[in-house]
């Protein structure tokens, strides 16, 4: 065949499978937003769950998810600023760093699930800490440390090695010039994966159905004592999140209008998703504005 | 004496130094112990299926009964994971195989064909095809590919063919991101002497980008199954958890991590039935290390 002809069909092909793609995305969060929307409301949102009535909210299951973020950030944040600065800054090439770089990526590739499981083999029955929130966090760390490292690892490594160089001519020691020169440079970057891991852990189920636990009890969210049973910020409390939430009224199906919850729930999901999608990029430039003083 | 004294002590600087040294250090570490005692956990836990209990290595992966607090004909308790093992591998093969060639138009679009404001739009497109949890992909498999392959091809619907499809959209975006890094990796020359010798853009593509881009999109491939191969609500959500063995695409089967998730609520610690799902995690683990090696390997063969 004609060499021009063969170029053109196979670009053809080629738009026709990307438009495809774009089309699925389109079907998907148009899917979700559209069957999704209608059902939230204040009530929705306010409400605690039900278990065998129509009509339950999500009031316990979001501030579930977001207790449980925060929670997860506050835990892997500081590690995977240590392990990144010295993945960028001081570990030397050799045998050790390979498997070092190794181990993360066996981390980051490792199922959820698995993780999930170990983490409640260890702490939940092991370590006695039950279904709580604080096992679900530490699951959580574990499932987002390899990305938070990662992230801050090519952020620092992407600063110019001038300014490294500027700051030890000055008499500062390393250590000095990472945290008062390199890393308010990479701040953007960082930030940026920063939201973004926020918006995986957010939407995570698996690594927390065996950890968190899937039960919501009622907490009182007037009760601002932490060793409390029934504060809302006590962390060995267990807490169903948002995403277990979908999965549960799905697997279980007691719940008369499990489709209803489950479409308003992953409307809501996905649109603090995409919230923090545009947030991380818009703060990202923004950031990176400021810094760099470029427009 | 007080300025020998002085001099020799080490400098506030290097007082410094070794404090974030020493911290940034520790970080790492903490990292390295955590993977070494999931390792050790899972490893330990799921072999005890091996010695504690006494199954037979070969009986796990080669029967077809999943039973295991009911005893056998045999006199065995029934442990055989085969069926879980097929539907695993089968959802990931087929993903994998259905996600590459839309993977590979994407990253071609995205690099070489497409005009530069719309390779922007779809990268934007991938990235939040990453970001949906992977409970609302299980959701809209369950509301409506399990309706879909239900009226088409009858049956339940839950099945192999719609874990598939669920994955297909879950393994994209990774395999399609990969594969873009790896296209751009391609040095520019290459493709600007096959133009100049009168090659057709396809031509081009074909014969020269993809060929040096192979390794990458290899690489990209093995991801995307690493992630297929280990995703378990939204796989659990579609495929009907009946432990048989799968006879076609349409019928309702379970995969390891299906079973897992389904499972472990329901046994308890310490029992054969919870050894066993220990087992399942510990081949999921060393799926996943045997997908990081071949990755490695390919890596180490694929330089420039």
């Amino acid at each position: 065949m004609n060499p021009k002809v063969v170029n053109k069909i196979a670009t053809g092909v080629i738009y026709g499978l990307v438009i495809l793609v774009v089309a699925i995305l389109a079907a998907l969060i148009g899917y979700i937003l559209v069957t999704g929307v209608p059902h939230i409301s204040w009530h929705f949102l306010t409400s605690p769950a039900q278990s065998f009535l129509a009509g339950g909210g999500i009031r316990d299951q979001l501030f579930n998810s977001i207790y449980l973020l925060v929670l997860t950030l506050i835990i892997s944040f500081p590690i995977a600023l240590g392990a990144g600065i010295y993945l960028a800054e001081y570990a030397p090439k050799n045998w050790f760093t390979e498997i070092i770089k190794t181990t993360i990526e066996v981390l980051s590739s490792l199922p959820s699930v698995v993780v999930g499981l170990f983490c409640y083999l260890l702490f939940v029955v092991q370590m006695r800490m039950g279904f709580s929130i604080l096992s679900g966090a530490i699951a959580l760390t574990f499932f987002n440390l390899p990305l938070l490292t990662r992230n801050i690892e090519t952020s620092l490594e992407s600063v110019s090695s001038l300014q490294r160089e500027a700051g030890l001519s000055l008499g500062l020691s390393q250590w000095k010039t990472i945290t008062g020169i390199i890393l308010p440079a990479a701040v953007p970057g960082i930030i940026t994966g920063i939201i973004l891991s926020a918006g995986r852990v957010f939407g995570e189920a698996a690594a927390l159905i065996y950890t968190a636990g899937q039960s919501a009890p009622f907490v009182d969210y007037t009760n601002w004592n932490i060793f409390s049973d029934t504060s809302f910020l006590n962390p060995l409390r267990p807490a169903e999140t948002l995403a277990v939430h979908i999965w549960k009224v799905n697997s279980e199906g007691i719940t008369p209008d499990a489709n209803a919850i489950s479409s308003g729930s992953s409307a809501v999901l996905i649109i603090v998703i995409l919230l923090f999608n545009i947030f991380a990029h818009w703060i990202g430039n923004r950031l990176y504005k400021k810094m760099t003083s470029s427009k | 004496m007080e300025i020998n004294k002085k001099i020799l002590m080490p400098s506030k600087e290097t007082r410094q130094e070794r404090f974030g040294r020493t911290l940034s250090f520790i970080s790492i570490s903490a990292i390295v112990v955590l993977v070494a005692l999931i390792l050790y956990f899972i490893i330990s836990k799921g072999i005890s299926t091996f010695t504690d209990n006494h199954v037979n290595l070969w009986d796990f992966i080669s029967r077809q009964d999943w039973s295991p607090s009911t005893i056998g004909k045999d006199g065995k308790p029934e442990v055989g994971a085969l069926p879980m093992i097929v539907t695993s591998f089968s959802v990931t093969f087929l993903s994998a195989l259905l996600a590459t060639p839309f993977a590979i138009a994407a990253g071609i679009y995205m690099t070489v064909i497409g005009p530069k404001k719309s390779r922007g739009f779809l990268q934007t497109v991938i990235e939040l095809l990453v970001g949906i949890p992977s409970v609302v992909y299980g959701f809209i498999g369950l509301t409506i590919i399990v309706p879909i392959v239900r009226t088409l091809f009858g049956g339940t619907g839950f099945g192999i063919l719609s874990a598939t499809l669920v994955l297909f959209v879950m393994v994209l975006p990774t395999i399609t991101s990969l594969t873009v890094d790896s296209l751009n990796a391609v040095p520019k020359h290459l493709s600007e002497a096959s133009l100049a010798l009168g090659a057709t853009r396809w031509q081009t593509i074909y014969k020269v980008i993809l060929r040096s881009a192979t390794p990458g999109i290899l690489t990209a491939i093995i991801f995307g199954m690493a992630r297929a191969f280990g995703e378990a609500l939204a796989v659990q959500m579609v495929i009907g958890n009946a432990i048989l063995m799968p006879k076609n695409l349409i019928t309702p089967s379970s995969t390891l991590t299906s079973q897992l998730t389904t499972g472990i609520g329901n046994t308890v610690m310490g029992t054969l039935g919870n050894n066993a799902l220990w087992s399942l995690a510990l081949v999921l683990l060393l799926m996943s290390l045997f997908f990081n090696i071949l990755v490695k390997l390919i890596g180490k063969r694929g330089k420039f």
